[in-house]
């Protein structure tokens, strides 16, 4: 009982001991608020990896693509059939987007992907990164009026009014160079009139044609070779009329056509190359072995935007039978469609990497050029560096307890050589040396709950206003905390694991206890005489 | 008529060791206190007095010989039983209190009480304890005073709330070490007035140690101690007293 009422005591009269549990209140603080943004973070990016990617991805690296896919998605229904809940075909293939930027030609390399809206929605997330909130419900690839992403300014007229802006806007230009042109030839025609005079007034009529070629000279017309524009693009340019029509749908990737800075207030916004109602044009292989480049337009009917900038900066989707048709992937005898990729979806809880390995077994990488993969495999670095990162992080701040551990164990042995005389009282009037080191332990196991209690709840006030904390801190330092340039997150994700919770309160106590055993030993010991007679 | 003996000690040594030269304290001390009897047992300091009380107390332990309560054997007894001894069969005075700081008056006195219960033992008996706690410092004139930490009273008083403390468990034997030796005349005499009073009326058996010459005349028997020997008894006016206790 004794000791109960002495451990009270002392925590209520002992200021430097609780000083000196000040750090293990920090650490625990600490490692609460980065557990919980690092779980906050890795949840997020494991949500956003998983939902872009499926479950399990079977790529073909050839260039004509695995032919029968309905006989393959046969062949994988009787590998795991039992585990599928959904699956879609694809193509993806290399290529090069041009974006026409006022006059000047912007080359990317992007992942181009044929895909069936329908199924694609149902193994990932696809839909719902898309901007138009009809897309996200429904993705088609046909453009809409406006409406794109409300909240961004620079979007507010992406969609047919863009379009029919834009176009009016290159006639009015069109017209006007053209208008140059001919006053340019004008004015040359009258000197040469002046010069070679007295011509039959039908043929200068013809002359003025041909002066205005050659006078034409550089202007601010694309610098595209007009050669590649005809190739493909010519036919479809005689039959679209860009103010009533458009080109095939495509949607890009939302940084393959922006770039992304600060205005001079320093509000995020982001510069589009390109927005839904533009035209782009996309080089890609097509599949016979004997492969050549194809050139086709297509209109920017919407922007895809994951947060995550590996997928947003190289991603560009069409529609699964325009590029089958464009790269030539049917077969002329039988008109099946080939695919180079089958994705799957699988029943929650499935063990992926069995699946994996099932079907390994079955397209051995020895006889076919598949790929399979689970989607932990594709992004199986980033996962595991975060991994490390947390893991490191904790062995670290665990570390910054324990030095707080010796700060209590140097402070007890102080408390001890200042309590000596009681310790030799208690011991007179019959405690035994269990009993006088168990005040002690006690008095750390105390010491250790409430300064790891007040760590944790710091530590979850903190987690919980962690984005007024950013907030506060980039007004006083004028520096970002998170920047939504890099890290695409608004806001900092959080997710306080209660199971965390108890480790930490648990590892802090047992270290503090810990602490205090090697002074309570010193007391247990002490003679009673001699702590008596100290002075 | 001699009344029954509560503690024997038969030829008790200690010696300290400092440098690897041996210091004898005690060379070897017969002693027997009587129950119900006021003993004194006067030397100049450093004759061991003090180490003879902590042996007594089984605070230390002899380098030879033993130490007897009700003729049993304590100085070699298991730790628990020494302990227990410590806790329920005597009550230590000392010169300097030795209160603790962090514990009102009160629960000074009920320390000895909580020492020897459990958390749960005491919760039980927490209204008897408080009772007998509350009924010790009455006994030491000091009950307004309960509430009061240590440093905010005078050394009288702290050695009341001593006495009181010692008294808690009920013991057979009060071993005090120089009660008087920290206060004034005045109030030493006070303290003595008390411990005289205890012996009269509640017929405890006390052992006090003390260099003044004219406390020990005034107990029952006076043991003399020079370099660790015992060595005069004068038992002037014991059968008298023997006689009074006996009416």
């Amino acid at each position: 009982m004794y000791r109960w009422l002495l451990c009270f005591r002392y925590l209520k009269t002992r200021y430097i001991a609780l000083a000196s549990i000040i750090s293990v209140t920090l650490g625990v603080a600490t490692l609460i608020v980065v557990n919980s943004v690092m779980s906050g973070f890795s949840a997020e990016m494991h949500e956003r990896l998983h939902g872009l990617a499926s479950d399990v991805m079977i790529e073909c690296h050839a260039t004509g693509g695995m032919p029968d896919p309905d006989a393959h998605l046969r062949e994988i229904e009787r590998i795991c059939g039992d585990v599928i809940v959904g699956s879609s075909v694809s193509v993806n293939v290399p290529a090069m987007l041009g974006i026409d930027f006022r006059g000047q030609q912007i080359g990317r390399h992007v992942n181009l992907i044929g895909l069936d809206p329908e199924t694609y929605g149902k193994v990932s997330d696809f839909g719902k990164y898309l901007l138009h909130p009809e897309n996200q419900k429904h993705a088609s690839f046909l453009l809409r009026e406006s409406g794109y992403a409300p909240d961004r300014k620079e979007l507010r007229t992406a969609g047919w009014v863009h379009r029919r802006d834009r176009v009016a806007e290159e006639r009015r230009i069109e017209k006007m160079v053209a208008q140059e042109r001919r006053m340019m030839a004008e004015l040359h025609g009258n000197a040469n009139a002046k010069t070679s005079s007295q011509q039959d007034d039908s043929s200068t009529d013809a002359a003025d044609d041909v002066v205005v070629d050659a006078a034409a000279g550089p202007s601010f017309g694309p610098t595209f070779s007009n050669e590649l524009m005809e190739e493909s693009g010519a036919e479809l340019v005689a039959t679209v009329d860009p103010m009533e029509n458009q080109f095939p749908g495509i949607i890009l990737g939302i940084s393959t056509c922006s770039v992304r800075g600060r205005d001079e207030n320093g509000e995020v916004i982001d510069h589009f190359y390109a927005q839904p109602g533009d035209d782009v044009r996309m080089m890609f292989p097509n599949a016979s072995n004997d492969t050549k480049v194809m050139n086709q337009k297509f209109t920017v009917i919407d922007l895809y935007e994951s947060g995550m900038s590996e997928y947003d900066s190289t991603f560009a989707f069409i529609r699964l039978d325009e590029l089958q048709n464009a790269r030539g992937m049917i077969n002329p005898e039988t008109g099946v469609r080939s695919v180079t990729t089958i994705q799957l979806k699988l029943a929650e809880g499935t063990d992926l990497n069995a699946v994996r390995d099932a079907l390994r077994k079955r397209f051995p990488p020895e006889l076919y050029a598949y790929n399979i993969q689970t989607w932990r495999d594709l992004q199986g670095p980033l996962l595991s560096a975060v991994r490390l990162e947390t893991t490191i992080l904790n062995i670290l701040l665990f570390l910054i307890i324990a030095v707080a551990g010796f700060g209590i164990l140097a402070t007890f042995f102080m408390i001890v050589v200042e309590k000596t005389r009681d310790i030799g009282t208690l011991k007179a009037l019959g405690a035994s040396g269990r009993g006088v080191s168990s005040i002690f332990l006690t008095y750390g196991l105390l010491l250790g709950f409430v300064g790891s209690g007040a760590g944790l709840i710091g530590g979850l006030l903190f987690v919980d206003n962690i984005n007024s904390i950013a907030g506060v801190v980039e007004t006083i330092t004028g520096q970002e905390v998170f920047d939504p340039t890099v890290y695409y997150f608004t806001e900092i994700p959080t997710i306080v694991h209660p199971f965390t919770l108890v480790w930490v309160m648990l590892g802090a106590v047992g270290i503090a206890v810990l602490a205090s055993v090697l002074p309570a030993m010193r007391a247990a010991r002490m003679h009673p005489v001699q702590a008596l007679r100290f002075e | 008529m001699p009344t029954p003996i509560v503690l024997t000690t038969r030829g008790l040594k200690k010696s300290y060791h400092k440098d690897r030269i041996d210091v004898p304290v005690l060379r070897g001390v017969d002693l027997d206190i009587q129950q119900g009897l006021v003993t004194a047992l006067v030397g100049r300091s450093g004759s061991g007095k003090s180490t003879l009380m902590h042996l007594l107390a089984t605070l230390d332990r002899p380098d030879q010989g033993e130490v007897f309560f009700r003729g049993n054997r304590i100085d070699n007894a298991p730790r628990a039983v020494r302990d227990r001894y410590r806790n329920h069969e005597i009550g230590v005075i000392f010169q300097f209190y030795h209160l603790l700081p962090e514990l009102s008056a009160i629960e000074n006195v009920l320390a000895p009480a909580m020492i020897s219960q459990s958390v749960w033992g005491y919760f039980r008996s927490r209204r008897e304890n408080l009772r007998r706690a509350e009924a010790m410092l009455d006994r030491v004139g000091l009950l307004h005073r309960s509430k009061h930490r240590p440093c905010e009273m005078s050394g009288g008083e702290m050695q009341r709330v001593a006495i009181a403390r010692a008294l808690m468990t009920d013991p057979t034997l009060l071993l005090a070490d120089e009660p008087t030796g920290n206060l004034d005349t005045e109030t030493g005499k006070e303290i003595l007035r008390l411990l005289a009073d205890l012996n009269a009326t509640d017929n405890m058996t006390i052992l006090m140690i003390t260099h003044d010459d004219e406390i020990a005349a005034a107990a029952d028997v006076c043991w003399r101690m020079k370099d660790g020997l015992i060595q005069t008894e004068h038992e002037e006016g014991l059968s008298e007293r023997l006689a009074t206790h006996a009416a």
